[in-house]
C-alpha cells in the first residue's frame, strides 16, 4: 500500500494555528505513508497537479488531504483521483481548517489534535475500498410548489427550455402575493399589470400543468425520479366546463369575507378570487355554502343548466406525477401584528398593517382604490416600520428587507391620493440598499413625509383620533403624534405551509425559520437534499426582483439536472456480507427507503434468507449497519473496521481492536 | 488533576451536526481543542460497540450529535440513534462507566454557536468528571487471566 499525504496551509487559515511542517514530518512516519507535503493552497491548480505528480510518481494507491471541511473541497480532489486513474473514492479528508484551526487559539494544542486528526484518516484510508456509482435515468419533468412570483418564473423558464412543468398551487389561483399588491417599490410600477400577462402565459404555456387548489401530500423516491401525490381540494366545479361568465354568483344568496381583500370586503360563496385568475374557474367555499352546509339552495346549480359546470358530487382527488426535480417556492406570511399588542391591531380598525393597505389602495380593492378608513378619509397618517423584523421579544431577528420601501411607496400613494395629509414614518434605520431604493426615498422624504427616528411604544384613543407615542431618538424627546390611519410596516415570516413542505421533502431550517439553502454564499438555491432547489422567499425575504433572480436560478439548476439522461447514485451504500448473514430481517425494518430486501440464496448446500441491498434506493445512510448481529451488513467507506481504525487513533492510547 | 484534560470523541452526522461544527469554525466561535469530531453520514450509523472502542481507545467523554427529531436528513435515523441511547446507558453502568461521560445532543446545520457552546460545556463536564480510569484495570485483568490459563 502506497499513502500520500498533503497538508494544506490554506494561506494562513490553518499555518497560523497548526505547525504544518510538524504535521508533514509526523505524516511521513506513519505506516504506508510514501509522501508528505505541505503546500500553500492544496486546492489550487499547482497544489492539483502536485497530488496528481505524486501520484503517478510514487505509484500512490491512497491519499489523504488535510485541509478544510470534506463538505467543501471532497469532490475537488476525488477528481484529481480520478484524473490520476485513481478510483475516487480511495480519498479521504482531514478536516484540520473549519473543526481545529478555526476554533482553537493555542497552536500547541491545535497542532497536537490536527496529528491525531490526521492520523485517524491515514488508518482509514489504508482500510478503504474502491466503489463505483450506478447511474439511473432522469424523469426530465418538474414540480413547483407554490404559484406565487418565484413559481410563476422558475416554471416558466423551464417550460420555455422545452420539459413540462407541474405547478402547484395551494389557492384557487396562481399569483401569490404580488397580485395583491397595488404599485411596486422604486419604479412604481403596477404589480398586477405586470404579473397577470406571466400569470397568462403560464395558463397558456403548453408545457405547464397547473394543479390549482391542491396540496403535495407525499414525495417518494430519490433525485431524477420523484413520485409525488398530490392532493387536489374539492372545488365543486368542473375546472374543464366552467367558462367563468359569474351568472352563478349573482344568484347566491351567501357572503363571506374575501382573503384576496384580506377580509376587508365580501365576496359571495361561489366565487373566482379576482378577475385575472389563473386558472379562471369558480370555486365553492366550503365553510359558507348554504347547501354544502345545511343541504338546501343549490341555486347557483340552475343557472348553470346549460353548462352543467356546477358539480356537488366532486370529490377530493389524488393525482400523483413523476418528476426529477422539485422546486420549493412556498413564499411567505406577513408577520401578525396582535404578537404586538402595544399597537391595537385588531383592537383599533384604523390601524391595519402593510398589506392591508396595498388592498386599500388597489383600484382593484375594497374602496376601488380610494384610501378611506372608517368611512373618511385620513388627514394624519403615521406609518411604524420593523413591526415583527429585527425584533428579539417576538422571536424575529432578521430584516424583512422590503418593509423600509414598502413604507416609502406607500407613503408617496398617500401623498398623491391625498396631498394635504400629514404623513409621519417612526422607524430605526432605513435599508435603502437596491438599485433606485436610495433614491426613492430620498423623493419621498422630499414629498414632506416626516421620517421620525424611534420606535413607538403605544398606541391609544383620544376622541375620535389615535395617538402614537415614542421617543424620538435624534431629538431625545417624547413626542405624541395624531393619526387617522397607522400602517403597520410588518415583516415576513415564512409561510404556513412551509412546515408540511418541512416535513414531506426533509428541508432544514435556519434559525431565522426560513428553508435553509445548502451553501449562503456559493448554492444559494441548492438544498442539502439533491434535485431539490428553493426559490424565493421561502428562503428568505427578498424583493420581488431578488425573486425573479433567485427562480430563475432555481429553474436552471433544475434543467442542469433534468437535461442529463442519467443521474448518479450514491456509492457509499450499504452492502451484505451473505456468509455471515443469518437472514434476522432487522436491517430491513430500520431501513427507511426499503431498500432491503430478503432474498432467498443457496448457502452450504442449504436454500437459506438473506438480506440483499437495492443500490438505487439506498441513500448511503448507514442506519442498517448497528441493527446487525453479526455485523454483515456494513456501510461502503464507513464499515465497522474502518471507523474502529480511526478511533483507536482518535483515543490517542493507540489500542488495536 | 486541576491540569487533566480530557480526550473527547464527537461521533456528527454529515447532514446537521457536523455542518454545524463546519459553520461554528466558518464563523470562529472558539471551543477547546479536547473535542475531536468522527463524520458518519447519519447518527443512527454509530454502533454502540463504536463508543465502548472510544472509551478503549483512550476517550474520557462521548458526545453523539445528529438533526433535532423531525428533521433527520434520512428520515427517522435519530430516531433509532435517541432509543439506542437510552438503552446503551443501561450497559455502560454495567461496563463500570459512568453515563454521564456519553452525551446525546441535537445540533442543526445552522447552530454553529450552538455547536461551541455545547463543547465548552460539554469539556467542563468531563473535565470535572476526571480522566477514565477503571477502563483501563478491567483491561489489564482480563489479559491476565487469559495469560494464566
Amino acid at each position: 500500500m502506497r499513502i500520500g499525504v498533503y497538508i494544506c496551509h490554506c494561506g494562513i487559515n490553518i499555518k497560523a494555528t497548526v505547525d504544518v511542517a510538524q504535521l508533514s514530518t509526523f505524516a511521513e512516519k506513519l505506516p504506508y505513508v510514501k509522501v508528505a507535503r505541505d503546500y500553500l493552497y492544496m486546492c489550487s491548480d499547482p497544489g492539483q497537479n502536485l497530488i496528481k505528480k505524486d501520484i503517478e510518481e510514487f505509484k500512490l494507491d491512497r491519499v489523504v488531504v488535510v485541509a478544510c471541511s470534506p463538505r467543501m473541497h471532497e469532490l475537488t480532489f476525488r477528481k484529481v483521483l480520478e484524473s490520476a486513474g485513481l478510483n475516487r473514492y480511495l480519498f479521504e479528508m482531514a478536516n484540520i481548517r473549519e473543526q481545529c484551526s478555526w476554533v482553537h487559539q493555542d497552536k500547541k494544542s491545535a497542532t497536537k489534535k490536527a496529528h491525531s486528526l490526521l492520523a485517524a484518516s491515514v488508518h482509514k484510508v489504508a482500510l478503504l475500498e474502491p466503489l463505483t456509482e450506478k447511474e439511473v435515468s432522469v424523469t426530465p419533468t418538474v414540480l413547483v410548489i407554490g404559484g406565487g412570483i418565484a413559481g410563476i418564473q422558475a416554471a416558466l423558464d423551464i417550460a420555455d427550455a422545452g420539459y413540462k412543468v407541474y405547478l402547484v398551487e395551494k389557492d384557487p389561483t396562481i399569483g401569490g402575493h404580488m397580485i395583491q399588491l397595488d404599485k411596486t417599490f422604486p419604479t412604481l410600477d403596477c404589480s398586477a399589470c405586470i404579473l397577470t400577462p406571466k400569470m397568462s402565459e403560464v395558463g397558456n404555456h403548453p408545457n405547464i400543468e397547473i394543479i390549482s387548489y391542491a396540496e403535495v401530500a407525499d414525495v417518494k423516491g430519490y433525485v431524477g425520479n420523484f413520485e409525488i401525490t398530490v392532493r387536489k381540494k374539492t372545488r365543486y366545479i368542473d375546472e374543464t366546463k366552467c367558462n367563468a361568465c359569474g351568472l352563478c354568483v349573482s344568484y347566491c344568496p351567501i357572503e363571506t369575507p374575501n382573503p384576496y381583500n384580506l377580509n376587508l370586503s365580501k365576496m359571495k360563496s361561489i366565487y373566482i378570487p379576482y378577475a385575472q385568475a389563473v386558472p379562471a374557474c369558480y370555486v365553492i367555499d366550503p365553510e359558507s355554502c348554504r347547501y354544502l352546509l345545511k343541504k338546501e339552495c343549490r341555486q347557483c346549480e340552475q343557472v348553470c343548466q346549460g353548462l352543467k359546470a356546477i358539480d356537488f358530487k366532486q370529490k377530493e382527488q389524488a393525482i400523483t406525477i413523476q418528476v426529477g426535480a422539485i422546486i420549493v417556492a412556498t413564499g411567505f406570511d406577513t408577520f401578525d401584528p396582535k404578537g404586538k399588542p402595544e399597537f391595537g391591531y385588531a383592537l383599533y380598525p384604523n390601524v391595519i398593517t402593510g398589506l392591508e393597505f396595498e388592498r386599500l389602495v388597489n383600484s382593484s380593492g375594497p374602496t376601488m382604490g380610494e384610501i378611506v378608513i372608517q368611512g373618511k378619509k385620513p388627514k394624519d397618517v403615521v406609518f411604524i416600520q420593523c413591526v415583527g423584523s429585527r425584533d428579539k421579544t417576538v422571536g424575529n431577528e432578521y430584516c424583512s428587507r422590503v418593509c423600509c420601501m414598502y413604507t416609502a411607496k406607500q407613503a408617496h400613494l398617500v401623498k398623491e391620493k391625498i396631498p394635504h395629509a400629514n404623513l409621519t414614518i417612526f422607524y430605526m434605520d432605513v435599508r435603502a440598499f437596491g438599485k433606485g431604493f436610495e433614491e426613492f426615498y430620498n423623493r419621498v422624504k422630499m414629498e414632506g413625509v416626516k421620517y421620525r427616528r424611534g420606535n413607538p411604544s403605544e398606541i391609544y384613543k383620544k376622541g375620535d383620533k389615535l395617538i402614537v407615542k415614542a421617543e424620538d431618538t435624534l431629538l431625545g424627546e417624547l413626542v405624541e403624534v395624531e393619526a387617522d390611519l397607522v400602517v403597520l410596516a410588518v415583516g415576513l415570516v415564512p409561510s404556513k405551509s412551509t412546515e408540511e413542505v418541512i416535513k414531506l421533502l426533509k428541508l432544514s431550517r435556519s434559525p431565522d425559520q426560513f428553508l435553509l439553502e445548502a451553501h449562503p454564499k456559493l448554492r444559494p438555491v441548492d438544498t442539502a437534499s439533491d434535485g431539490i432547489f428553493l426559490a424565493g422567499c421561502c428562503q428568505g425575504p427578498k424583493d420581488i426582483p431578488d425573486t425573479v433572480a433567485q427562480a430563475s436560478g432555481a429553474a436552471s439548476k433544475a434543467l442542469i439536472l433534468i437535461s442529463h439522461e442519467k443521474v448518479k447514485t450514491e456509492a457509499q451504500t450499504s452492502i451484505v456480507n451473505e456468509s455471515l448473514c443469518r437472514g434476522c430481517g432487522f436491517c430491513v425494518a430500520v431501513c427507511p427507503y426499503g431498500a432491503i430486501e430478503p432474498k432467498m440464496i443457496e448457502k452450504a448446500g442449504e436454500v437459506t434468507k438473506v438480506a440483499s441491498v437495492n443500490d438505487a434506493l439506498c441513500k448511503g445512510c448507514g442506519m442498517c449497519v448497528p441493527t446487525c448481529f453479526s455485523g454483515a451488513i456494513q456501510q461502503k467507506s464507513f464499515t465497522d473496521n474502518q471507523l474502529l481504525s480511526m478511533l483507536s487513533v482518535l483515543g490517542e492510547k493507540n489500542v488495536s481492536f | 488533576m486541576s491540569h487533566f484534560e480530557p480526550t473527547i470523541i464527537a461521533f456528527l452526522c454529515n447532514w446537521c451536526s457536523y455542518a454545524g461544527a463546519d459553520l461554528s469554525g466558518t464563523s470562529r466561535y472558539k471551543y477547546p481543542a479536547n473535542i475531536k469530531a468522527l463524520r458518519v453520514m447519519c447518527s443512527g450509523r454509530v454502533n454502540p460497540l463504536m463508543i465502548v472502542q472510544a472509551f478503549r481507545a483512550g476517550a474520557d467523554g462521548v458526545v453523539i450529535s445528529g438533526c433535532h427529531p423531525g428533521d433527520c436528513h434520512y428520515s427517522q435515523g435519530n430516531y433509532f440513534t435517541r432509543r439506542r441511547f437510552i438503552l446503551f446507558r443501561k450497559f455502560l453502568e454495567f461496563l463500570g462507566i459512568d453515563p454521564e461521560r456519553v452525551v446525546l445532543s441535537w445540533v442543526s446545520a445552522s447552530e454553529g454557536k450552538r455547536f461551541a457552546d455545547l463543547m465548552e460545556e460539554l469539556t467542563d463536564k468531563i473535565r470535572n468528571l476526571g480522566p477514565l480510569k477503571n477502563f483501563t484495570p478491567l483491561e489489564t485483568e482480563a489479559r491476565g487471566e487469559i495469560n494464566d490459563s
